[in-house]
This record gives C-alpha cells, sequence and structure tokens, in this order.
C-alpha cells in the first residue's frame, strides 16, 4: 500500500465539505463519535443538515465564522491507499493557504458547481495547481443533480477549461462529473450519467499512476546531518545523513560534492532497517564515502556530469505570504533543501493577476497572497534545479530575519 | 542487503518513516538544545525508536523529558524506566506532585491533573532552555491538531496561536525562535492510529502490557470503564467488576479509560483499531468532552 497527498480547493459554496464529507464517510474514515459531535453541533447551530464542514473546520474562528481559514489534513485509506487529503480554503484572501496545500501534493481536487461552470475561482484554483507543479489535475464537474445531468453542461466545462488551460503548464488532467450530496461517481458509479464511462473520483484517485512523478533522472542528496558516533565501537564511521531529493544513488556510484567541488564514491548507504543497496526519493537514509572529503549540511551530492545550478542570482516565482508588502531591495533569510542564506531583491519583473493571468508589469511591490516574478541576489550560492524538473530542490521559502516568520514562497524559473 | 521496490514506491510506512526520521534530523541540525517529550505511551515509543534510528549508530542528540502527572500506571512507568536504561539516555522528570507541593500549580476540584501539566511542562521547557520539544501527537487524533503544523511555533508564553502559524512548504521547516520562544515539533502528524499500530507490528516494538487484553477491576462512568487504582476510586453508587480490557490511550490514571477488548496480541489489535466505529480520543478521554474547542483551548496555553 502506498501513499497519495491530494490537496483540495474550492469554497463551501462548490460543496467541497460535502466531497470530503464523502469521502471520508464512503470510506469509513469517519468515526461514530466524531459524526455525533458534529449531527449536535450542526443541531445547535440551527442547520437543517448535518453540516460535514464542521468534521473539517476544526479552529473556533472556523466554526463561528463558517468558512476554512487555514489547512487541515484529513486521512483515510481504502484496501489500495493511504490518503492525506490537505483541505485548503478557496478564497483568494487565503490563496497563500492553497499555496501550502498545494506544495506537497501529488494531486489537486479543482471543484466546480455545474450551474456557474468555470468561474474566476476556478481559473485561480487551476493556476495554483500548475503553478506549485502539482502533477494531477482533477476538475471535479459538482451539483450535476442540478443540471439534470446533463452531458452539454459536462461538455461545456470541460471544453471551457482545455481552453483555459492552454496557458498554465497541466500534465495531467482529469474531468468528472459528480454530485457530492448524493454520491455520484464519488464511490460508486453514477446511474443518473449512463454517458459518463471514466472512473469515479475514488477509483481515480487509488489508481492514478505516480511513480513516475518524482525525478529519478537527476542524482540530488542534500546532506542535512552528519553523523559521527563519539563511540569506541563505532569510532571511523562518518555519514551523511539526508532525504533523496532525486535520481537513484547507488552504492559504488561516483558523485561530486557541491559546492566543494571533490569527488568521492559512495562506499555504502545505510537505510532505517541497515545497509541497501539503492536509495531514491523520498528515503532518508545516511550516505557513507570512500573517501574524507569537506561536506557539511547545507552541501549537494550528485553525479559529477548532472549537477543543479549553483548560482547566487536567483529568478524566481514568488508567492508573498505576509501583510507587509515585498519590494526591492528587501533582505531575507532564504531556506532551499537543508541550505541557508541571505538574500536582497533585486528586481521585481511582473506581479501577475491569479485569476486572470495577466502580468502587471508596473507592479513595485507583492503584497499579502499575490504572486509575482523576482531576481533575488543571495550571500551563498543555492544549488538548484528549475522547480518544474525538481519540486524538492527547487523550491524554497523566504523568511523575514527580525520575526522569524516565514514570508514567502518561492519556485525558481529559467532566466528568459 | 535489501531492495527496493522496482517502480521505486515506498510503501507508507516506510513513506512515514522517512518523513518522521527526516523532520527529527532537521530539528537536531537547526535548534539548539531539543528535547524530546516522553509518556511511555505508544505514540512516544515510535517517536522514541524512529529517534534511535535517525541518528544511529550515534546515540541520538538529545534527551527525553517525562512531565509526569502523579498519576501513573504502574506498568507504564516500569517500562518508561526500562526503555531509558536500555538506551542508555538521559530522562529528565518534571513533576506535577511537585510543583503541587512548591504552589506553582494548584490541585484541579475534579482532581485532574491534565490541564495542570502545561505550567509544569512550560517550567521545564524555560528551566533547560529547549529550543524544541518533540511531541507524539497526530494530526488524526483531534481537529484542534488537525490544523496545526508540524514545527509550531510557541511564543515566550508557550501558547499557541491557531490563527498566526508560519505557513509550512514542501519539506523546509522553520525552527527560528528568539530566546525565549521554542518550537513543538510533531514527526508522527501524518500517521493515523492504524499506522502507529501497523509500525509497531512491523518493527516489532515492545509496549506496557496495559495496551494488551487483561482483566482489570472497572466500573462503568458515563459509558467509560474506568479502570479501579489508587487514583480512580469508585463512587459509591458504582459497582466494580472485571473485565477483559485493554488501553487504547494511555495518560492520567484518573481520566483514561479502557475499552472491551479479546486483543491480546499486535495482530489481533491490528485488527480491532481496523475495525473500531470510534476514534481512540472519543473511546477514551474524559478530558475531551468539556467543550466544542477544549483541545484548542488547552493547546493555546502551551499543553502538548
Amino acid at each position: 500500500m502506498d501513499l497519495l497527498r491530494f490537496a483540495t480547493a474550492g469554497s463551501v459554496d462548490d460543496g467541497k465539505s460535502t466531497l470530503i464529507g464523502r469521502l471520508l464517510f464512503d470510506t469509513k474514515a469517519i468515526f461514530t463519535d466524531q459524526l455525533e459531535h458534529v449531527e449536535q453541533a450542526s443541531k445547535r447551530a440551527g442547520d437543517d443538515y448535518t453540516n460535514l464542514a464542521l468534521l473539517t473546520d476544526g479552529l473556533r474562528a472556523e466554526r463561528e465564522q463558517g468558512i476554512t481559514i487555514d489547512v487541515a489534513y484529513r486521512y483515510f485509506a481504502t484496501p489500495k491507499r493511504k490518503f492525506i487529503i490537505a483541505d485548503t480554503p478557496g478564497h483568494i484572501q487565503y490563496t497563500r493557504n492553497m499555496v501550502t496545500g498545494a506544495s506537497t501534493a501529488d494531486l489537486a481536487i479543482v471543484l466546480v458547481d455545474a450551474r456557474k461552470g468555470l468561474v474566476e475561482q476556478s481559473h485561480r484554483h487551476a493556476f495554483i495547481t500548475s503553478l506549485l507543479r502539482v502533477p494531477h489535475l482533477v476538475l471535479a464537474i459538482n451539483k450535476m443533480d442540478l443540471v439534470d445531468w446533463s452531458e452539454d453542461v459536462y461538455e461545456q466545462i470541460y471544453a471551457d477549461f482545455v481552453t483555459f488551460a492552454t496557458k498554465l503548464d497541466i500534465p495531467d488532467l482529469t474531468v468528472i462529473p459528480i454530485s457530492a450530496l448524493y454520491g455520484d461517481n464519488i464511490v460508486t458509479r453514477s446511474q443518473n450519467m449512463p454517458w459518463y464511462t471514466g472512473a469515479t473520483l475514488l477509483h481515480h484517485l487509488e489508481h492514478v499512476y505516480v511513480a513516475s512523478d518524482r525525478n529519478m533522472v537527476d542524482v540530488r542528496f542534500p546532506v542535512q546531518y552528519v553523523i559521527r558516533p563519539q563511540s569506541t565501537s563505532a569510532r571511523d564511521y562518518r555519514g551523511y545523513a539526508g532525504q533523496v531529493a532525486g535520481g537513484v544513488l547507488r552504492v559504488g556510484d561516483e558523485v561530486l560534492a557541491l559546492p566543494s567541488g571533490f569527488s568521492s564514491t559512495i562506499a555504502a548507504i545505510d537505510g532505517p532497517n541497515g545497509p541497501v543497496e539503492e536509495a531514491h526519493p523520498p528515503m532518508s537514509v545516511v550516505v557513507r564515502l570512500a573517501d574524507e572529503i569537506d561536506l557539511s549540511r547545507g552541501d549537494m551530492l550528485c553525479r559529477p556530469h548532472n549537477k543543479p545550478r549553483v548560482s547566487q542570482d536567483i529568478e524566481a516565482m514568488v508567492c508573498w505570504m505576509t501583510d507587509d508588502p515585498l519590494r526591492e531591495g528587501r533582505k531575507l533569510a532564504v531556506k532551499q533543501t537543508t541550505r541557508q542564506a541571505r538574500a536582497m531583491v533585486k528586481e521585481m519583473h511582473y506581479r501577475l493577476d491569479v485569476n486572470t493571468l495577466h502580468r502587471d508589469l508596473e507592479a513595485r511591490e507583492l503584497r499579502l497572497n499575490d504572486v509575482g516574478r523576482v531576481r533575488l541576489r543571495t550571500t551563498q550560492p543555492l544549488l538548484a534545479d528549475e522547480y518544474r524538473r525538481n519540486r524538492q530542490t527547487g523550491g524554497f521559502i523566504l523568511i523575514d530575519e527580525a520575526t522569524n516568520f516565514t514570508v514567502g514562497a518561492g519556485m525558481v524559473v529559467e532566466a528568459e | 542487503m535489501e531492495h527496493t521496490h522496482p517502480d521505486y514506491r515506498l510503501s507508507q510506512l516506510d513513506e512515514l518513516e522517512a518523513e518522521s526520521i527526516y523532520i527529527m534530523r532537521e530539528v537536531a541540525a537547526e535548534s539548539e538544545r531539543p528535547v524530546l517529550l516522553f509518556s511511555g505511551g505508544k505514540d512516544s515509543l515510535v517517536m522514541l525508536h524512529l529517534a534511535v534510528k535517525a541518528f544511529a549508530p550515534a546515540r541520538m542528540p538529545f534527551p527525553v523529558m517525562h512531565v509526569d502527572t502523579g498519576h501513573n500506571f504502574p506498568e507504564v512507568l516500569d517500562f518508561r524506566d526500562q526503555r531509558v536504561d536500555e538506551l542508555g539516555i538521559e530522562l529528565i522528570v518534571a513533576s506535577v506532585p511537585d510543583a503541587i507541593a512548591r504552589g506553582l500549580v494548584t490541585e484541579e476540584p475534579n482532581g485532574s491533573r491534565n490541564r495542570i501539566q502545561t505550567p509544569v511542562l512550560l517550567e521545564a521547557i524555560e528551566k533547560f532552555d529547549f529550543t524544541a520539544a518533540f511531541g507524539g501527537a497526530r494530526r488524526d487524533e483531534e481537529r484542534a491538531r488537525a490544523k496545526e503544523r508540524v514545527f509550531s511555533f510557541r511564543d515566550e508564553f508557550g501558547q499557541w496561536d491557531p490563527k498566526n502559524q508560519r505557513p509550512e512548504l514542501w519539506s523546509l521547516y522553520n525552527a527560528r525562535t528568539h530566546l525565549g520562544e521554542h518550537i513543538r515539533v510533531f514527526p508522527l502528524s501524518n500517521w493515523t492510529e492504524l499506522d502507529i499500530w501497523a509500525y509497531i507490528g512491523r518493527e516489532g516494538i515492545e509496549l506496557p502490557s496495559i495496551y494488551y487484553a487483561h482483566e482489570r477491576e472497572v466500573v462503568d462512568r458515563n459509558g467509560m470503564l474506568f479502570g479501579v487504582n489508587e487514583f480512580f476510586r469508585p463512587k459509591d453508587a458504582e459497582t466494580v467488576f472485571t473485565a477483559r480490557v485493554r488501553y487504547r490511550t494511555v495518560g492520567d490514571a484518573t481520566l483514561t479509560a479502557a475499552v472491551l477488548s479479546d486483543a491480546d496480541s499486535i495482530e489481533l489489535v491490528i485488527a480491532e483499531v481496523a475495525a473500531t466505529r470510534i476514534t481512540e480520543r472519543g473511546a477514551t478521554r474524559g478530558d475531551d468532552k468539556v467543550t466544542e474547542a477544549a483541545m484548542e483551548d488547552r493547546k493555546r496555553e502551551g499543553y502538548f
């Protein structure tokens, strides 16, 4: 059994909570005490029906306001897979929360109300999915019961979306007509839409092929921690611990250490249960080398002829996550893989309208929830790949050095 | 030598294990003085097992700390000491009875020491100047926990501010703190109760005996079975009877209820957990039922 992480984007109006409630309920991931609790809370609040949103809206402020503010993580499993849902809010003022949820997702479900078709918010959700390079997108056209289970409506929304998606980078799109309320095409096949011959949502989640999503080509091993036992039994042990961020490392492989440029050979790889012959993402292992070279946290092992970019000049898309706007000249701390540096915003190229994808070249600042293209200069070179090639080595966070708050998320792009 | 799967997918347990180990190494690398909060319960035993693996063959580079309510199951306390001895690690005990005697906290009317643990925990963190504390909480346990970050920032009062959490993207964790602040780190955030049990089974992790079915004198209070012990006395109208039970969670002995069970082996426990229809906190904790946001409120004050 493997693990699939997916993000859902949408608002209560789109039936997102109903959809999640349905998935959890039909896969028996909602427990009777949780359900009783929600039923009582709904009754107290005077709701006509059991409000399944109360299952996911865990904070007092969310329940009071009836909105999802922050990402909630939910869990369920079928005999095929374990699933982690990052349930993210749909409103524009919570764009940063959707960005956060999407950053770790293998798949994103964008919900659309069949009566309304694509709206501004659908475009934004699809754009964020594409920006964060979530490999699989499911467009779930919900409330099909309210449009007479119409194939025409489905086809029209499908076509509209394909037109819009040409501006985006979406490697895998699946469009499923559903009724979250009645359960059509969620777990069981809809009797009301015989014209739809594709998979149900759960079947798709269980079977979508994700093995090729991680980069298995470019060997990238950011050194996280050096293990040097201070004991007599393992005195000569010197191991480099880390999580494989790309490619497959094998014992006997020649490796290059960055930024030093020294090379060596992998003498051994220790997994959590002892020695292994090879290691791939996302394994956490300890690599031992044949030679003693200068290698510490923040450095990276790669292959001699396949290196990340080593540069202090970083072109990136940035999502800004705090009230105090980002402007040229601002200095910040940056964390990328296990590497830390300071960075300065040298140039703001444009701000992107997340609804229309219009580039505002005049923009001089990024405000909370804005996305834009910037050039950074760092104090140390980053060892980074283009984000579209490797999400682990191409993503970084920006930290305010005074407050220590995480204020931005960045994705490395090639210089234009 | 183990060989990995030909299509390079990890099983869900291997992926969770890799994530937890990564988180622990990240803390050891970035935080100056971490501590692992350890109760002898199943989640903290899994966490300890992962910590040992994360730094092997070196010894784990931080001590463990038990916030001792004084309301312990003796089996669990013995087991705690046994594990600490085996591993040769440092154990710090922050004692609630001691804090009551010193006047730091006062006993609550209902005798529960759940809430008054918080000042004791915070005092110990301050005294030892810990910059990070690993906790065994999981997001599937409770709604407020489902919203909490893996690296959860606490201000100088130990408070959690759910509306002002640091965004957490990819696996880039922000462990930065100012003097007096700390980070709570939850390496088991993405594990479910069933994952924990499956992992205990796979790894052969030893647990205190009370997690497995045994005969015990209990009373039925509000539909929950409480074991009779030196801290939990039956009220006059309550009947004491012997039942075959096990504990799904282990906490304050005055608050933690047992469940009827015949599961006396890891295989049977896994089968039972897979089939259960009640959450572990719902089945066993009197304290979470108080209000709609009981856990959120306690966490804001600095609770685990």
